[in-house]
Order: structure tokens, then C-alpha cells, then sequence
């Protein structure tokens, strides 16, 4: 590699005139543990702009130094903790570097510092290990957030996983895709985040909004995959990963291959195909919940100290059926559906996708270029493109049997403007614009009342953040941004729904077209919205003690705003409210962390209140000629979540090692006193690993999860008279399930081929005891029991 | 440079902002399968007063409650002969889905059940393909004067065959209830 980028100049100017600035400093960054060179770590002087990367050795050279004077070195690496040495060269040196590794993923501060990447310093980034990543290639990217206390996931079945960010998801998560905000119709609980778990290279949380430079309105916290750094050097390499899984009798084929060069050109392309059958409980099989995934992404540019820019593209697509059994009509469909403890529905497995399924496809597209000045200043710019097209199949009749019943397209066009200054006296700040365009098209040929309607949607947002180096132990952070939206809205409402809500007194101007039992309106919705974040980090030995305060705001999404009609997915009417105003929440979080040694642990209590904070109720229960339905009603009030995550490790000796984590919520609607719907139940999960890196690497471990059954929820529960049976039924869509317990096996080994290659073998068993359970955040659970036991078989190989 | 680099993403932000209006209002979704109107038509077999059952909610799932009617009362000891007639009225003209059901009639089952001691029985009339029975034509008897109700329900993808009602599964498209009275 032997490549070095200056700002020496200017460097020069400041500590001196005098010297003949030509020494060489270089040598290896070697693992702690096994002495192994790292690819990829950063060394970087701080204060100043000269940053070099290790090659594929391990290597790195950093030229024209200066004699006699103290220069303060940063050495950081994706999966190790940065340190920071003091070096005073007086000749050509040559000194290596040790950093210790991760010893598992017990929630790292990745990026201690700002020298290039400040997203958050007040607040716990959590992040997932690769290994984590390739573990759970064959799901989906809540899977394997879900290793991260705190994190669960809303449900539909077992292929659509929504993250869970301390008991809030769906448009209070932000998901941030290669530096782009994934605009993915995220509102629906059934809705999962478009991207394939094995397209990210590295993928970290924060559960908190205080990432302004992304969004203002993450007030459950926000998800960022990024792609891994390039090395400079000329270089080929790549990743092939095979894993085969007994349940679902599929598996998934994932290819990586990236060239890299000295002068910083790179490019990556990467391809994923996934397939699987029916999976199937413990019992008996999950009828039509086939997957289907392909995703493609390609990412090429030049990336200089001083300059560069990138061009990433991905395609996702997703086909997934859904349970044939959840799929039902009225109130006495669900009467029969619950009182059974087996689906209704149950055939041969098959790989077949049936009706009802989704197909959804997403493109993304982002160029980005950045130039620095002055060495310390930074200027970046992006544009991105998304179309995301979502189709969802019902069972229908007679012409419309193979038409979607849903399918929206939604466009959105993004440019990004940032600014980043890090001068050497502590204080660094980024600043920056965003200007977005979104256009929705609910297709009308579906034959179905748009669920969504047409819209146009402008974002303008503003930001600054900053932070300031009090000493080296303690850390200021402060920002605020501003947004603002405007929404051009067409929609054709019911005549008999905008006559009962009073809506033809309240919007009478909106209206444009009166066609009897509809009327079209024609609305502009404007949110302007505040948000701001102030924190502070102190450390001391192995002590981090974080302190965040973010205040986030979130527009009412489309279906809180506009629906009004009946949700298929969960048999029920849900009518959202034109005149909803942004929720505003504000989390509170405090983080105590100790690291190294034989102990560690991160504790972190936090609470968030959130005023106009929008929920779904059932109000009524309507009778309509396909027989009764309870009518679900969107509501804001004050709520408020408290909760502590909990994570621990403890090294018992060279081979052992144990992982405890433990998470609590509580969520309370203050106006009425009751209990939020749908807040994770107590988790408590302990793992015990061995590790032998002098045997092929061998890793063993044994996981026990243990959830405990929620006994905090509102009753939702209602009575249903069934004119056949001549009986009343109570419709029990409240009670959460019995608590359960779960124990997962993992092993892998890694054989080297030759000098450039290495094959990994891994062999994992979940749900060993193929016990039969019932997940209260999985919405396909008053139908069907979860997942049984599954074995995987994952060969992946490095060259 | 400096300068030309803002330019780029202001060009971009102005195109964004400007190039994308077309104010052409979408056009309106009639729901196409929908069902509003279920008419039940009973004719007594020795001649004599039709009597007709009449279920309608034209918003669908919207607000308003459905309109009941029956428009008399049943003779006992007379057997009629039944017809049921489904139609989406939210489109015009209306929609015969009738047709529809015959067309699937392997994935389709109505069901007659009376209730609340109303005193009729029923038999099925035809068959689907599969030779089970569908009950679009269906025959009613009037046994003895009582009053009651009677539910009319529509199956989708029904077990067939089944022994009735509560062994059928599948998904209600229908389900209505009338309030009958044989004198």
C-alpha cells in the first residue's frame, strides 16, 4: 500500500518551520491476542489530517514526519478499541501497533473520536459483530439485531421481522442504508426493512435520536448499515458463504467480491439468493410461508484522503408468503380461528407461494463525493434515488384473483449537503441541508380502495452538531435541526365515514369532487418540526459513564393520517384522523459501562416521554354485511416508556466465556393510565462460549433465551354474538402468551487452504428442544405456534 | 470548485422542486368485490306470496349499519323454493357477483342456519362440479309456525365436503341474519 495522503503543509505552519520534515514511521497493527496482522485499521495523527490505512500485512508507512515533536496517534479498527499512543521520532522508526479484538460483541464504542465518522459520542453505539451478521444470514436484519439488548421484533410470521428499538418501531425507527434513510412504506407493522442481511458489512444501533445528521424524528432510535472501508492497495478479494437450514428446507447462496488499488479506485459487487419452503413449528407445518429473496449491490469509486466519491446500487426483492391460516375475514372467523390450538389450515409442506403473499422490490441508488479543504474541513454531497413497489396478494375472486390487493409505488429523491470541520483544538461540528421529494402512486387497478392515497411530499431539514473535548476523559456533545414537510394529498374518502367524523363540517374547503358515495379531497398537510440532543461522556480506567438527552419530533405517518377501511392482515377496521399533529418525544439515557479485564458490563436505564404520541385502539365493533368487525381507532396522548438494558460478560479463563443480557420495558399511556399494547416482555439471555484460536479457530457456544410472558396490556378483548352457533363469544386478541424458554447451539471452524483462503465451517442448532411457544410480538400468533427446531450447515470461504 | 460543487446539488434540488407536478386528480376505486346486497328470494312451491330477504350495506365497511328487510311472513307447512342473489351496488350498473360464485362454485358454500327456535329446515338444490352442494338455489321448508332467525352465511374456500356450518372453515364473504316469522 505505501500510500500517505498530506495536509502537510498547513501542518507545518503550525508547529514549526525549522525541522527538515522527511522521517518515516511504519510498521505492523497486530491483534493482542493471536498476533494476527489487521486489514483495514486506521492510523491516524490527531489534530491533523494524515491518516493511513493498514494493507492486507498488516502494514502501514506514514512518511514525512517531523523530528522532536510529540505526535498523538490514533489506531482504530472496525473491531477493536481504539487506542492512542504518543510517538516523538528522531529517526526512521518502526513500531507495531497492538489492539485488542472484541472478545464478543458486549456493546462497543466503535468510533472513539470524530477523525471520520461522528454520528454519536454521548450515546451507546451497539454494534453488531460480523459474526453475529453471518450467523444469521438466512434471516432477515432483525434477527440479528436482536443479539443487541433492548432490541426485539415485531413480528409477522418468522420471514417479516421488524426491529424493536426499546418497545418502539415501525416510523419511530429510522433506518440508515449506506447513508441513506430507507423510505420503505415503513408505517405498516407488517412492513419489513428492504434490505438483505448479507449486503452489510457493518451494522450498528444507537437508541436514541441523538444521530441528528440522519433524521430529527427517530424517537425510537436509529439502525445504520454502512459498508466496510476499503483498503489502499491493489488488491482482489471476496467472500462466498453457502448455508443450508433443515426448517423451511432451504438455504441461501451470498457472494462478495471487491478489487481495490493504490490510488483508491475500488468496486464491490455482491448478490444474495435465498429460498425456502413452508417452515414449521414444533408440531406440524406453517402452511404457504415460503420465502423467496434475491438482492443485488454494486458499489464502485474513488476514495482519496482528499477527495472521492462512490456509487452504491442495490435491488432487493422479497417475496414472502403469509400463514394461509391467519388469513380471515370476520369476528367469528376469529372466534373459530383462536378457539383452535392449531391453525386452521394445514397442509403438505411446499414451495409454493400461494395467495396471500407480498412481493416487494426496492431499488436504491446514492452518489456521493466528498472534498476536503484546508485539511481540516470536509464537504460532502448526495444524491439518492429509491423506488420502492409494494404488492401484496389477497385471496379474491373471480377476475381478480391473481391481482394485487395492495400496490403502492413510492419514489423519493433526496439530496444531502453536510459540512464537517475538525480543527485540532477539540471542537468539531458537522453541519448540513437535506431537500427530499416523495411521490406515492397507489395503483388503482387493484379494484380496491386505495389504503394509502396519492401524495406528494416535500422535507426540507437543517442541522448542526458539534462536539468539544473537554479533556481527554471528558466529552460535550450539543445539536439541533430542523424539518419541515408539506404533503400534497389526493384521497377519496367514504361519504358515509367523512359525514361520521364530522369531517365535512371540520374540512369542508378540502373537498373537490362529491361522486356520491365517495368524496375526493384535496389537502396540503405542513409539519414543521424541532429536534435537538445534548449529552455528555466521561471515562475513567475502564469506566465509561454516557449521559444523552434527544428530543425527537415525527410527522403522523400516511396510515395514522389517512386510514379508514379494513386491514386485512388483522381482520379489523382502522380509521386514522386528518387533524393529528408530530409526536414529540424526549429520551433521557444513561449509560455505565465497564470494559476489559475479565469483567465486563454496560448498564442503561433511560425514559421517554413522548406527548401526541399516536396509538391504535378498538372503540367498537361494527356490523357490516360480511358480519362483524371491531373498529380499531388511532389516538394521541402521552405516553411514556421506561426500561433498563442490562448486558454483562465474564471471561472464566483463556477458553470460556459467559454473556448475560437482560431487558426491561414499561410503557404507560399517562392520559388514560393503561399500559401501551405491544411492549416486549422481559427478556433474560445467557450464553456460555468456548474458543480455542489455536484449533481451526473452534467456537462453541450454548444460548438460552427465556421470555417472560407480558402481564402489562390493555384489554382489547371483545364479545361477538355468532347468529349460527346462537352464542356470545368473547374475542380474546389481548392475552399475552405463557413465557417460554428456548436454547440455541453454534459452532464453527475455520480451515486454512492456502495462504490467501480460508474455508469456515458452521454447524448451528436453534430451538434444540423443539419447544412449542407463542410469541406475544408476533402477529401471526393467535394462529400458530413459532418456529421448532431448525438445524444450519453454513460453509463460507474467504479468498 | 468549491462553487461548483454547491452548484451541482442546488441544480438537483431545483429540479426535484419543480419538475414534478402533474395535477391531473387520480381517478376514483370502485372496490370490485366488495359485496352489498344479498337478496334472498322464496318462492312457495304450490304458488302463493314470495316472501324476499333483503341484507344491504352500501358503504361496506364503512360506518352505516346495514338495512335489513323481510318482506313477510312464511306459511307453515309449505316448502319454497330459494334463490340467493349476491351484487356489488357500489358500481353501475350493479354487479351480479352471483355469477362469480357459480363460476368458483368448488370454492364457494352457502349456509342456511335458522336459530332462536325459528322451525324451517333447508336441502341444497345444486351442486358444484365436484357434485357437492353450493346453495345459490336451495329449498326451505316451513314446518310449524314459530319465529326466529335465520343466517345466511357465503364460505370462501370451504372444506368441501362438510357436514355443515361448523365444520366448513374457510373465510366469511357473508354473513347475514334475518328475523322470520312462520305463521
Amino acid at each position: 500500500m505505501q500510500h500517505l495522503v498530506l495536509g502537510l503543509l498547513l501542518m507545518l505552519s503550525s508547529v514549526g518551520f525549522t525541522q527538515n520534515c522527511n522521517l518515516t514511521l511504519s510498521g505492523r497493527v497486530i491483534d493482542m491476542h493471536d498476533n494476527s496482522e489487521l486489514l483495514g485499521a486506521t492510523i491516524a495523527i490527531i489534530g491533523t489530517d494524515i491518516a493511513v490505512q493498514t494493507g492486507l500485512d498488516g502494514h502501514y508507512t506514514i512518511n514525512a514526519l517531523c523530528p522532536n515533536i510529540s505526535y498523538d496517534l490514533k489506531v482504530m479498527h472496525p473491531s477493536c478499541d481504539s487506542q492512542t499512543f504518543s510517538i516523538r521520532l528522531s529517526k526512521n522508526t518502526n513500531k507495531d501497533f497492538k489492539l485488542e479484538h472484541h472478545l464478543e460483541e458486549l456493546n462497543e464504542i466503535i468510533v472513539d473520536g470524530t477523525l471520520y465518522d461522528l454520528t454519536s459520542n454521548t450515546s451507546l453505539e451497539n454494534k453488531v459483530s460480523n459474526e453475529t451478521l453471518e450467523r444469521y444470514q438466512t434471516g432477515s436484519l432483525g434477527d440479528a439485531l436482536k443479539t443487541i439488548s433492548g432490541i426485539t421484533t415485531l413480528n409477522k410470521g418468522n420471514a417479516i421481522v421488524k426491529p424493536m428499538i426499546n418497545g418502539l418501531h415501525s416510523s419511530r425507527i429510522v433506518v440508515i442504508n449506506n447513508g441513506v434513510r430507507m423510505m420503505d412504506q415503513e408505517w405498516g407493522a407488517d412492513h419489513a426493512p428492504n434490505i438483505d442481511i448479507n449486503s452489510i458489512e457493518r451494522l450498528k444501533v444507537i437508541k436514541n435520536a441523538s444521530a441528528l445528521q440522519y433524521s430529527g424524528d427517530a424517537i425510537g432510535g436509529i439502525i445504520i448499515s454502512e459498508s466496510q472501508k476499503v483498503p489502499l492497495m491493489d488488491s482482489l478479494y471476496g467472500q462466498t458463504a453457502l448455508t443450508s437450514q433443515s426448517n423451511g428446507r432451504g438455504g441461501m447462496l451470498s457472494t462478495r467480491l471487491t478489487k481495490t488499488s493504490t490510488n483508491g479506485w475500488f468496486g464491490t459487487v455482491q448478490g444474495t439468493f435465498k429460498r425456502f419452503g413452508d417452515f414449521e413449528a414444533a408440531d406440524y407445518v406453517l402452511s404457504n410461508t415460503g420465502v423467496l429473496t434475491h438482492n443485488t449491490s454494486l458499489r464502485f469509486g474513488l476514495n482519496q484522503f482528499q477527495k472521492g466519491f462512490e456509487v452504491y446500487y442495490s435491488y432487493h426483492k422479497n417475496k414472502i408468503g403469509i400463514l394461509r391460516a391467519s388469513h380471515l375475514h370476520t369476528a367469528s372467523d376469529q372466534v373459530r380461528a383462536l378457539s383452535s390450538d392449531k391453525p386452521l389450515v394445514i397442509r403438505d409442506f411446499t414451495y409454493d407461494i400461494n395467495a396471500p403473499y407480498q412481493e416487494v422490490g426496492h431499488h436504491l441508488f446514492r452518489i456521493k463525493g466528498f472534498k476536503k479543504f484546508d485539511n481540516f474541513d470536509k464537504l460532502n454531497v448526495q444524491y439518492d434515488f429509491q423506488q420502492n413497489n409494494r404488492l401484496e396478494y389477497d385471496i379474491r375472486r373471480g377476475d381478480d384473483k391473481n391481482k394485487a390487493a395492495l400496490d403502492l409505488k413510492l419514489d423519493t429523491h433526496s439530496v444531502l449537503i453536510d459540512f464537517e470541520s475538525s480543527k485540532p483544538e477539540g471542537l468539531e461540528f458537522k453541519s448540513g441541508l437535506l431537500a427530499r421529494y416523495q411521490t406515492n402512486f397507489p395503483n388503482p387497478n387493484t379494484g380496491v380502495r386505495r389504503l394509502i392515497p396519492n401524495y406528494d411530499k416535500y422535507d426540507f431539514g437543517l442541522y448542526w452538531i458539534g462536539n468539544y473535548e473537554v479533556s481527554n476523559r471528558w466529552t460535550l456533545e450539543g445539536g439541533i435541526r430542523y424539518d419541515f414537510s408539506k404533503m400534497e394529498v389526493f384521497k377519496y374518502y367514504r361519504t358515509s365515514f367523512w359525514e361520521s367524523r364530522n369531517y365535512d363540517v371540520l374540512y369542508s374547503d378540502l373537498v373537490v369532487s362529491d361522486l356520491g358515495t365517495q368524496v375526493g379531497i384535496s389537502a396540503d398537510l405542513t409539519f414543521s418540526n424541532l429536534s435537538a440532543t445534548l449529552g455528555t461522556k466521561y471515562k475513567w480506567d475502564n469506566y465509561n459513564l454516557f449521559f444523552n438527552y434527544a428530543m425527537a419530533s415525527r410527522a403522523p405517518n400516511p396510515a395514522e393520517l389517512f386510514s379508514e377501511g379494513l386491514h386485512h392482515a388483522v381482520a379489523r377496521i382502522e380509521l386514522g384522523d386528518l387533524g393529528f399533529e408530530s409526536e414529540i418525544g424526549h429520551k433521557f439515557s444513561l449509560t455505565f459501562q465497564r470494559k476489559g479485564g475479565g469483567f465486563g458490563f454496560t448498564i442503561n436505564p433511560y425514559i421517554n416521554a413522548v406527548s401526541n404520541f399516536i396509538l391504535i385502539e378498538p372503540t367498537s365493533v361494527l356490523e357490516t354485511i360480511r358480519g362483524n368487525f371491531q373498529v380499531w381507532e388511532y389516538r394521541q396522548t402521552q405516553a411514556q416508556l421506561i426500561g433498563l438494558d442490562v448486558d454483562a460478560q465474564v471471561k472464566l479463563n483463556e477458553y470460556f466465556i459467559t454473556n448475560h443480557q437482560l431487558a426491561l420495558v414499561k410503557g404507560v399511556d399517562k392520559t388514560r393510565d393503561l399500559p401501551l399494547i405491544s411492549m416486549p416482555p422481559v427478556q433474560l439471555n445467557n450464553e456460555i462460549s468456548y474458543e480455542n484460536s489455536a484449533f481451526h479457530k473452534l467456537k462453541m457456544s450454548l444460548k438460552s433465551d427465556h421470555v417472560f410472558a407480558q402481564n402489562e396490556f390493555p384489554d382489547t378483548n371483545f364479545e361477538v354474538y355468532i347468529p349460527q352457533t346462537e352464542t356470545t363469544e368473547t374475542v380474546d386478541m389481548s392475552t399475552p402468551p405463557e413465557a417460554y424458554h428456548l436454547l440455541h447451539f453454534n459452532s464453527s471452524m475455520e480451515f486454512k487452504l492456502n495462504k490467501k483462503t480460508h474455508l469456515t465451517v458452521g454447524l448451528g442448532v436453534t430451538n434444540i428442544l423443539n419447544t412449542s411457544y407463542r410469541n406475544y410480538l408476533n402477529l401471526q400468533r393467535f394462529y400458530a405456534d413459532d418456529l421448532g427446531r431448525n438445524f444450519l450447515l453454513n460453509l463460507k470461504l474467504n479468498y | 470548485m468549491k462553487k461548483q460543487i454547491l452548484l451541482f446539488p442546488l441544480l438537483l434540488v431545483a429540479l426535484i422542486f419543480t419538475g414534478c407536478s402533474d395535477d391531473d386528480p387520480p381517478t376514483p376505486v370502485n372496490e370490485e368485490e366488495v359485496i352489498t346486497t344479498m337478496t334472498v328470494t322464496l318462492t312457495p312451491s304450490g304458488g302463493g306470496t314470495t316472501v324476499t330477504l333483503n341484507f344491504e350495506d352500501l358503504d361496506g365497511d364503512g360506518p352505516n349499519a346495514p338495512v335489513v328487510s323481510v318482506s313477510g311472513n312464511l306459511t307453515a307447512g309449505t316448502t319454497y323454493s330459494g334463490v340467493v342473489k349476491v351484487e356489488n351496488k357500489t358500481e353501475t350498473p350493479a354487479e351480479n357477483i352471483t355469477e362469480e360464485v357459480l363460476e368458483e362454485a368448488d370454492e364457494h358454500q352457502f349456509f342456511f342456519t335458522p336459530a332462536g327456535g325459528l322451525n324451517v329446515s333447508t336441502t341444497y338444490s345444486d351442486q358444484d362440479g365436484d357434485g357437492n352442494p353450493l346453495g345459490v338455489e336451495f329449498a326451505l321448508s316451513a314446518n310449524a309456525a314459530s319465529s326466529g332467525t335465520l343466517t345466511v352465511t357465503l364460505r370462501h374456500e370451504p372444506t368441501k365436503p362438510n357436514t355443515g356450518i361448523s365444520d366448513a372453515g374457510g373465510e366469511t364473504d357473508i354473513e347475514a341474519t334475518f328475523n322470520v316469522t312462520v305463521e
